[in-house]
């Protein structure tokens, strides 16, 4: 049984300058079809999809839909042709509501009080219900992926894109859409999924185009390999997994104890009551999807949001109160999810960004005057030690590749010798072997008896790496089991279920 | 009553204070567009002093105070052009540009005002509302006002109707709320700002001709005063909603026209106490309106200030 | 099609070089102007920009000028500067430095007639201080309220000028003076006189103290951590939290450096150049200051060298004004272009253009 072509594309090329984002590529996705579309971080994935809905124009190439050549030049060109997208990160406007969000994205939305009904009809039918009147800024992730979900729903596509759309989910929330996918195929709406998590393809599509550096490297069907075929093939050698010690624990060096805190955005997530200790050479990992304090709870940890002095403990000393650099004094570094702007200054020079935070532990300040050279040497040490890939120090941050730019954070932190590491998201947006690197570099120092913490979306990787496991759900933080043992099933529970979202209950075609 | 107000009709003084607010009230419902569709220009005072001297000239050398008002809108819409190819598509620091912008204007209009100085302009007439007018106290503060009183009201109305109610009014906001989102979605975002600076400027302008074919009425370098700083204090005070500007602009403008009249009654507080007073109170009400962190975080659109560029 | 790329780190060849860029276009769009205006624009330009320095008539007496028109400009920019960097606007200058000048000239005149080596170091202090205290209302009202530093600073000066016409009037006013407005000149005060140190030079205590800051911002800015975290409070302040700096401690420090500076420039100018307290003292100063920061591109030496610039302007233009019946208004426009023309071609440093062929039929 072949059902029909929906969409081909042939020979699709897209340069920047100093990279070529897609070479030559060309595939095809059947009506009613869940295609994937498969690579690491920086194979070219957003940029192939991006000229399918038209935010970007191919430099050679061509597409047709139906049979009737398809060349949209913006977005709404590509609405109209009945293609619809969910981006991962979400086109919403936080101080808008439901409704208004989703008018924004269709091409003639009906008046508002007709809307709000086909929103809450839609939703409800779907098994993703909204209210159309609240503000998305108060919604979760998950429930924010609901809207851009119904938005494309309520234009009645022929083609969802879905851009890596389980990172802000549950396990459970994932079964949910996965459900509601397959009921979307079957009506006849075909799916451009895209994603780097092998599991889920596996589960959910019927065939696969493999990126890697630019170019189609194979097109397979996913059920019939496994998980570490796809994997090789993706990254196109053998990965092993990181060495893990088996030391002993020492004593507790991180200690939180009932954290409560405001957060400091508008639309943030408050911590409530967070307690976690860490003993040195332990490396605890927290899981918990966009939105459920993470940010928050790295910065009260970092010292940049104040709390109760007692409420943070570093090496049983009370340090709530105190700012970042008394805490990097007392032992503890941290490296923020967002690289640039955050945990280095895009326009200033690796070295400079080396001084950012490690100044007091490498003593690169004398009586309130810098020492240049020392700062120098020391971000070379850490280009050296950590296999930055950079013309040289005095280069801009923004300048490095986002895998390069996280090595060196990472690197600069694990540098200064610290007693408590904690590192939010350490593998976002990086290729697999920075991946690889960084996580056993945060093994190696948690085996050289640091206590780490680490805050991450990655299951897989929090499976792989942490000794304890901990959620966080809605500003709060389950209690922490060992890894070894956790079943997928009691992850998803720790970390919330399912919010909410209920089986779709359409009519079977 | 009016012994306390040194001898002032109350009623003589809701109307006075009315038409004491048009420019500010015209030149803050412009800003606010501006500012709702992300875009801060601190230029303002530089737009209404251009608009006050070329709508002043436009309508000196036509007779016409229409004219003016008309060429005085152009001028401000016309200097809010360079405010915006700078900072949309040179990407300028917007601060930094509202800034020169305000210092240019003041320069050049005094320059364009070098020959004007003691004329007396073409007098704009009240709107004929014929009996309504008579009407005791009602018909004085209702009826008995120059166009430009009912074009502000109508202008704070027309802003409120289209950001709330057309697709036009919520593409703008989104565009402030989120540029890159609106950009991902499809909208041009530089164009919306491109406009929405626009419309700002000849608000502005307009505002500006009021004062020197209405309030004063004639042209001295400078006869703004700090109206504009007072416009955009006024768009913080209110939240970045509509009606609240003219709550803003009438107080303000009550303000003006009280200490105005203390000071010609002889009142016994020493003039330059007086004159300074808007200004102090505008610092007062700027400080309670921003001291309330949470709420005003959430009003103020989220993309305000910053510049846009797309990438890829 | 131009379309603009970022560029990997921003040019140092760009960042140099555009400030000389925007001074060539703003003298050919001035000459426009000048030329509109019904005068020669080559003449007009000349006029401003050489004559003061070399014309055999007048550069005797115009060159010393230079000094001293720079020295306030150079004092306040520097001090607005650091606040800029870091993303602190104090827009108030001028009236940081109205005050100064009238907490200074007051202390002076409080001494009047004792002659004593200690009434100009007093003066000195209590101008610096004047301008401090007006620049830390902005300031804590941001810290403590939140409220806008822009609308409140720039507020104030409108504020400080009602103040300083009281004081001429009121105050102030010369017992002496036969009735007219405005304070005891310090030309006839030694003891509180701020005089030509160098005769012939235009050299004062200002431009001694215009110096010394401009030395002292560049080791602070390049070899002190207080430097650094400016500069990274201004690039990126989220990375500046997450490397300890204290967002309220940083505005109240940048505050009270560039109010004490006005200040200071206040007090050295009513005690010297100025010579008393009038209702025309506030001469635009606090303003030009904003245009000087910038064009220097934020940076001591250039903001040394702009100011020099603009001192140039300044004297040219009142050289024009009266050679060539050029209207005073005429230079405060043309300064205002300078600012946009420094703006407009700023994005060079950062972004590159590129030109990009017809779009390929798809």
């Amino acid at each position: 049984m072949t059902r029909p072509a929906l969409l081909t594309a042939e020979g699709l090329t897209k340069a920047y300058p100093g990279v070529v984002a897609n070479s030559d590529v060309s595939f095809a996705i059947a009506e009613g079809e869940v295609h994937a579309l498969l690579g690491e971080n920086g194979a070219g994935k957003s940029t192939l999809v991006k000229m399918i809905y038209g935010l970007v124009k191919p430099d050679a190439g061509a597409m047709t839909l139906r049979g009737a050549p398809f060349a949209p030049s913006k977005p709404s060109a590509a609405r109209a042709r009945g293609v619809a997208m969910v981006f991962q990160h979400f086109s919403l406007f936080e101080a808008l509501n439901v409704a208004e969000n989703v008018a924004l994205g269709m091409e003639k939305p009906p008046r508002m009080g007709e809307l709000a009904g086909r929103i809450r009809t839609v939703s409800r039918d779907y098994g993703l219900p909204l209210d159309p009147d609240r503000l998305v800024g108060d919604l979760s992730a998950g429930e924010r992926q609901r809207v851009e979900i119904i938005r494309c729903l309520l234009q009645d596509p022929k083609l969802l894109i879905m851009d890596e759309p389980t990172s802000v989910l549950t396990p459970q929330e994932v079964d949910i859409l996965f459900q509601t996918l397959r009921q979307l195929a079957r009506k006849g709406t075909a799916i451009l999924y895209i994603s780097h998590k092998l599991e889920e393809i596996r589960s959910l599509c019927d065939t696969a185009t493999i990126l890697r550096r630019g170019k189609v490297v194979a097109s397979c069907t996913p059920r019939q390999k496994s998980a570490r075929e796809l994997a090789e093939l993706m990254v196109g050698k053998v990965l092993n997994a990181p060495a893990r010690s088996e030391a002993p624990k020492g004593a507790v060096a991180l200690e939180v104890a009932n954290l409560s805190l405001r957060s400091p955005g508008a639309f943030g997530t408050a911590l409530k009551g967070v307690s976690l200790a860490v003993r040195k050479g332990e490396i605890l990992g927290i899981a918990g999807v966009a939105g459920n304090g993470q940010d928050e709870l790295l910065l009260a940890l970092s010292g940049e949001l104040r709390s109760a002095r007692d409420a943070v403990r570093i090496d049983g000393a009370g340090m709530g109160d105190r700012g970042p650099n008394a805490r990097r004094r007392a032992g503890l570094v941290a490296a923020p999810e967002e690289r640039l702007g955050h945990a280095a200054a895009p326009d200033m020079s690796l070295t400079e960004n080396a001084l950012l935070s490690g100044a007091v532990r490498q003593a690169l300040v004398r009586r309130g005057f810098i020492d240049w050279r020392a700062t120098r040497a020391f971000a070379e040490g850490i280009v050296r030690d950590y296999d930055v890939r950079t013309p040289g120090v005095g280069v801009a941050a923004r300048a490095l590749s986002g895998g390069n730019l996280q090595k060196f954070v990472v690197g600069r932190e694990l540098s200064q010798d610290p007693g408590v590491v904690v590192v939010n998201q350490p593998t976002w947006g990086v290729d697999a072997s920075a991946a690889a690197a960084i996580r056993q570099a945060l093994i190696d120092r948690a085996a050289a008896g640091a206590a780490v913490v680490v805050i991450s979306q990655d299951l897989d990787e929090l499976i792989e790496i942490a000794d304890r496991f901990a959620a966080l759900n809605g500003g709060r933080l389950s209690a922490s089991r060992p890894t070894r043992g956790l079943s997928v099933d009691e992850i998803g529970l720790m970390m919330g279920g399912a919010h909410g979202m209920e089986a779709a209950h359409l009519d079977h075609a | 009553m009016t012994g306390l107000l040194g001898g002032i009709d109350p009623v003589v003084l809701v109307a006075s204070l009315m038409v004491a607010a048009v420019p500010i009230m015209l030149a803050a419902i412009g800003e606010l567009v501006a500012e709702k569709a992300g875009v801060l220009n601190l230029g303002v005072e530089g737009m209404m002093i251009i608009g006050a001297v070329c709508g002043f000239v436009g309508a000196v050398e036509t007779g016409s105070p229409l004219a003016g008002f008309v060429a005085g809108a152009a001028a401000g819409a016309g200097l809010s052009l360079i405010f915006a190819g700078l900072t949309q598509l040179l990407l300028a620091n917007q601060v930094a540009t509202g800034l020169a912008l305000t210092l240019f204007g003041l320069g050049l209009s005094s320059l364009i005002g070098q020959g004007y100085v003691g004329i007396k302009p073409p007098p704009t007439g009240d709107v004929p509302f014929g009996p309504l007018a008579g009407i005791p106290v009602l018909g004085t503060i209702l009826f008995d006002h120059d166009p430009l009183v009912y074009v502000s009201v109508l202008m704070v109305a027309a802003v409120w109707a289209v950001l709330r109610f057309t697709r036009a009014g919520l593409i703008l906001r989104a565009v402030g709320e989120n540029h890159d989102a609106a950009h991902a979605l499809g909208y041009p975002v530089q164009r919306v700002r491109l406009l929405a600076i626009l419309f700002g400027g000849a608000m502005a302008g307009l505002g500006g001709a009021t004062i020197s074919l209405i309030r004063v009425p004639q042209w001295t370098d400078g006869i703004t005063a700090g109206a504009g700083w007072i416009a955009l204090a006024i768009v913080v005070f209110a939240s970045w909603k509509p009606w609240r500007v003219l709550v803003g602009a009438y107080l303000f403008g009550g303000i003006t026209v009280l200490q105005l009249n203390l000071q010609a009654a002889g009142a016994r507080i020493p003039v330059e106490y007086l004159s300074m007073s808007p200004y102090l109170i505008t610092i007062l009400v700027l400080v309670v309106m921003s001291a309330d962190r949470g709420r005003a975080a959430l009003r103020a659109p989220a993309a305000l200030g910053r510049n846009f560029h797309a990438s890829r | 099609m131009i379309t603009l790329e970022r560029r990997p780190g921003p040019s140092r060849f760009w960042t140099a070089v555009t400030p000389l860029l925007a001074v060539v276009l703003t003298m050919v769009a001035g000459g426009a102007m000048f030329a509109i205006l019904g005068k020669d624009p080559v003449v007009a330009i000349r006029t401003i920009f050489w004559d003061p320095l070399f014309h055999p008539d007048f550069a005797a007496y115009s060159r010393p000028q230079l000094l001293v028109k720079a020295a306030p400009l150079i004092l306040i920019a520097i001090g607005l500067s650091l606040g800029f960097r870091a993303g602190i606007w104090n827009i108030g200058a001028e009236g940081q430095y109205i005050l100064g000048a009238i907490c200074g000239a007051a202390v002076g005149l409080g001494f009047y007639p004792t002659e004593a080596w200690y009434v100009f170091p007093l003066m000195v202090l209590a101008g610096g201080l004047g301008g401090w205290l007006w620049a830390m209302i902005p300031a804590l009202l941001r810290t403590r309220f939140n409220s806008s530093e822009i609308l409140v600073s720039l507020l104030l000066v409108y504020v400080a000028q009602s103040i300083l016409s009281s004081m001429a009037l009121g105050a102030l006013r010369n017992p002496e003076g036969g009735g007219f407005p405005g304070s005891r000149n310090f030309a006839s005060y030694p003891s509180g006189a701020n005089p030509e140190l160098v005769a012939g030079t235009g050299l004062h205590w200002g431009v001694a103290a215009a110096c010394i800051a401009v030395i002292a911002a560049f080791v602070l800015l390049q070899r002190h951590i207080l430097g650094f975290q400016i500069r990274l409070a201004g690039e990126a302040p989220k990375a500046a939290r997450f490397a300890g700096v204290a967002p309220d401690r940083l505005v109240v420090l940048c505050f009270g450096i560039s109010g004490t500076l006005a200040g200071l420039a206040g007090l050295f100018e009513v005690a010297g150049p100025a010579g008393q307290i009038s209702i025309d003292f506030g001469s635009g100063y606090g303003f030009t200051a904003i245009i000087v920061a910038f064009l220097g591109r934020l940076n001591p030496i250039g903001i040394l060298l702009a100011g020099l610039l603009m001192a140039l302007t300044y004297i040219g233009g009142e050289l024009a004004q009266f050679m060539l019946g050029l209207p005073s208004a005429a230079i405060q426009a043309f300064q205002g272009m300078l600012l946009f023309f420094l703006l407009a071609v700023d994005l060079l440093s950062n972004y590159r253009p590129r030109f990009v062929g017809p779009r390929r039929p798809a």
